[in-house]
């Protein structure tokens, strides 16, 4: 549960003052699967950060499961994120020399979880993206696609709050994209996972249940996705 | 899309509540870091292993080195007083007439009872030395048995020839080694007989070889007893009746008794030749191999020195090296950096996994370093070549600079990489 009211953000380089976000609501419940979409320079990658707990807002408030974010320092941050957030980004982000079972594990070492757990829920993780048997490859013995499985089975293998897909699939051929997103979405109803995917593609964004827009640091438009693909 | 037969779902997490790692994770996070790079790991601990090496083995050798020419000095005779007959603090051709070194010179320095070996009178000249095979114009040093002792003669083969051959003017002879192979070659010497200025002379003894030793080396020369050398071999009287000798010397037991020694022996041969009544000076030079020694210390020092410092120019560069890797390799690692720091690693966590890093990388590269710089040192020693034992000073020294430059460079750049947003880290290039 994503609670945001009223956040703005402004960045200072040098003398000019550049306002990324004036003044944000939004309200994101469990198990939604939501885009957001926007042009470069719309802020969506700044309201992603906020998000993501990997930077803090101006002003105003942000809540995610009741925790009041915008207060916190660089240490409750870092456990936040560890706790409540699981990142996919656009170029995968795998350690290159480790295998995908190693990489999986990785986030839930800042957490105190049991070696032996670990690698029992990475294991689950992979699976569940259908990369099962390829527990001990190595990012560079994997194709696009199955390297950004391996990212997105990092990013659930811990039971996050929130799943932060930023441009998934902006490094995959459309077939690879397809499959990719249809995957994020049998996660959403399956595990009943919350996922965030920010995306410029509309064709991208249709595969989410809500698609809310942004512009010039400000919501424009937020709706329902009817036509969302099957 | 999928046909995995079931679904399975994850349960939510119970973790412990702690943040960052435990001792234990963080160092295998850190193994598995170096061991999944083996190349840049292997590149890293280069500079450090050349760095150590080099020092461990430059300053052993350069040890080893000093301690080899001051012992070959040291054998030379380190007490050694030598008496010549030459007036001290004069420029050539302003000896004017000096009364010679004699016998009887030898004799009074005898009298006074001192704590030396010796002394003994040596008479220098030069003759034609036949063996059957060869002959040879070569340097005789008539002198007497302790001669042995007080310059430390080793033998070769046989023995130096005794008091009852002095005492008898026996016609015996012992030849330094390079003239005993001119003269004979690689066959057996001993009990063969020489002519020295046509008088036959048995060969009693071959000496072992000295090196060094300055003017005329006495491995050139042949040493026969002093007696023959008087009165059968050359003409020695002086005009009063004497017998002359080049030096007399003598070695003092105790090396802090020789500056008394120097001066009980001036002032006996000085009261002998009549010079205090007059006043003059001087008319014969003591001098000794200790101050001789300790020039020599100074330039051996130097030699370790000049060492040290290409050693310490070695351990510079490999520093460097380190430097230039773990900057560079640290540049590469900020994504890394960033991915860890956005799932959740604090700070601490990156900092202490660097540090780790370099910790293990610095004592093994120093540790392989250090037994490669050993190798060379070791092989030398237990082959006899050159006696030079690795200094724990070598070890110690190349070890903390290496582990210092590896642990700061290793960890300033991490220091900056972790304390980067997680964004930039992220989007680093």
């Amino acid at each position: 549960m994503i609670t945001i009211e009223q956040m703005t953000k402004v960045y200072t380089m040098g003398e000019i003052e550049v306002h990324a976000l004036r003044g944000v609501n939004l309200t994101i419940n469990s198990g939604e699967f939501i885009a957001i979409m926007g042009p470069s320079g719309s802020g969506k990658s700044t309201l992603m950060n906020m998000i993501g707990c990997l930077d803090t807002p101006s002003s105003g408030r942000y809540a995610l499961d009741g925790i009041e974010v915008a207060s916190l320092n660089d240490n409750d941050l870092s456990a936040v994120r560890a706790r409540k957030l699981g990142f996919v980004f656009q170029q995968y982000m795998l350690l290159p020399r480790q295998s995908a079972l190693a990489n999986v594990e990785m986030p839930m070492l800042y957490r105190g979880i049991s070696a032996q757990e670990r690698a029992r829920r990475a294991q689950v993780a992979l699976e569940l993206v259908g990369m099962g048997n390829r527990l001990d490859h190595r990012p560079n013995e994997l194709s696009g696609g199955q390297q950004q499985r391996v990212a997105i089975a990092r990013a659930l293998a811990g039971s996050p709050s929130v799943i932060l897909a930023d441009e998934p699939t902006g490094a995959l051929d459309s077939t690879t994209s397809e499959e990719i997103m249809h995957m994020l979405q049998q996660l959403n109803r399956e595990q009943k996972l919350t996922i965030i995917i920010v995306t410029h593609e509309s064709d991208i964004a249709a595969y989410a249940d809500r698609i809310v827009t942004i512009r010039d640091g400000v919501v424009t438009t937020d709706r329902k996705n009817e036509v969302s693909h099957v | 899309m999928s046909n995995q037969p079931q679904r399975r779902v994850l349960e939510p997490v119970s973790d412990t509540g702690r943040n960052g790692l435990d001792y234990r994770e963080l160092i295998k996070v850190s193994l598995d870091s170096l061991l999944a790079n083996r190349l840049r790991t292997f590149l890293t601990m280069l500079g450090i292993i050349i760095g150590v090496a080099s020092v461990v083995s430059l300053m052993t050798l350069g040890n080893g080195a000093s301690e080899a020419i001051t012992g070959q000095f040291s054998a030379l005779g380190t007490n050694v007083l030598t008496i010549f007959n030459s007036r001290p603090n004069r420029g050539p051709g302003q000896s004017g007439n000096i009364a010679p070194l004699t016998m009887s010179d030898y004799k009074a320095i005898e009298r006074i009872k001192l704590p030396i070996v010796g002394p003994v009178p040596q008479f220098s000249a030069n003759a034609t030395i036949a063996a059957p095979a060869a002959d040879k114009s070569a340097g005789i040093l008539g002198t007497t048995a302790d001669y042995a002792k007080v310059q430390s003669v080793t033998m070769a083969s046989g023995s130096f020839f005794t008091d009852a051959n002095v005492q008898g003017a026996s016609q015996v002879v012992v030849l330094g080694s390079s003239l005993k192979t001119y003269l004979f070659g690689s066959g057996e010497a001993i009990g063969e007989t020489v002519r020295i200025n046509s008088l036959a002379c048995r060969v009693i003894g071959v000496m072992a070889s000295k090196g060094g030793g300055g003017f005329g080396s006495v491995d050139d020369q042949a040493i026969v007893p002093i007696t023959l050398a008087h009165t059968r071999l050359f003409s020695a009287r002086t005009s009063d009746g004497n017998l002359r000798v080049t030096t007399i010397s003598l070695s003092v037991i105790k090396a802090e008794d020789i500056d008394f020694t120097q001066e009980r022996i001036q002032m006996t041969l000085r009261d002998l030749r009549k010079l205090n009544s007059d006043g003059s000076e001087d008319d014969f030079n003591i001098i000794n191999q200790a101050s001789f020694l300790s020039s020599l210390s100074t330039i051996t020092t130097l030699l370790t020195t000049f060492l040290a410092a290409i050693a310490g120019i070695s351990l510079l560069v490999g520093g460097i090296g380190i430097m230039n890797i773990m900057l560079v390799s640290v540049t590469e690692r900020t994504k890394e950096i960033g991915l860890r720091r956005a799932v959740g690693a604090q700070s601490r966590d990156i900092l202490l996994q660097f540090m780790i890093e370099a910790v293990v990388l610095s004592l093994l590269g120093g540790f392989i370093g250090v037994v490669l710089g050993s190798i060379l040192p070791i092989v030398l020693t237990v082959t006899g070549t050159f006696n030079a034992p690795v200094t724990l000073n070598s070890v110690v020294i190349s070890l903390s600079v290496s582990l210092a430059t590896g642990l700061f460079f290793g960890i300033w750049p991490a220091r900056n990489a972790a304390r980067l947003n997680p964004i930039q880290a992220l989007r680093h290039e």
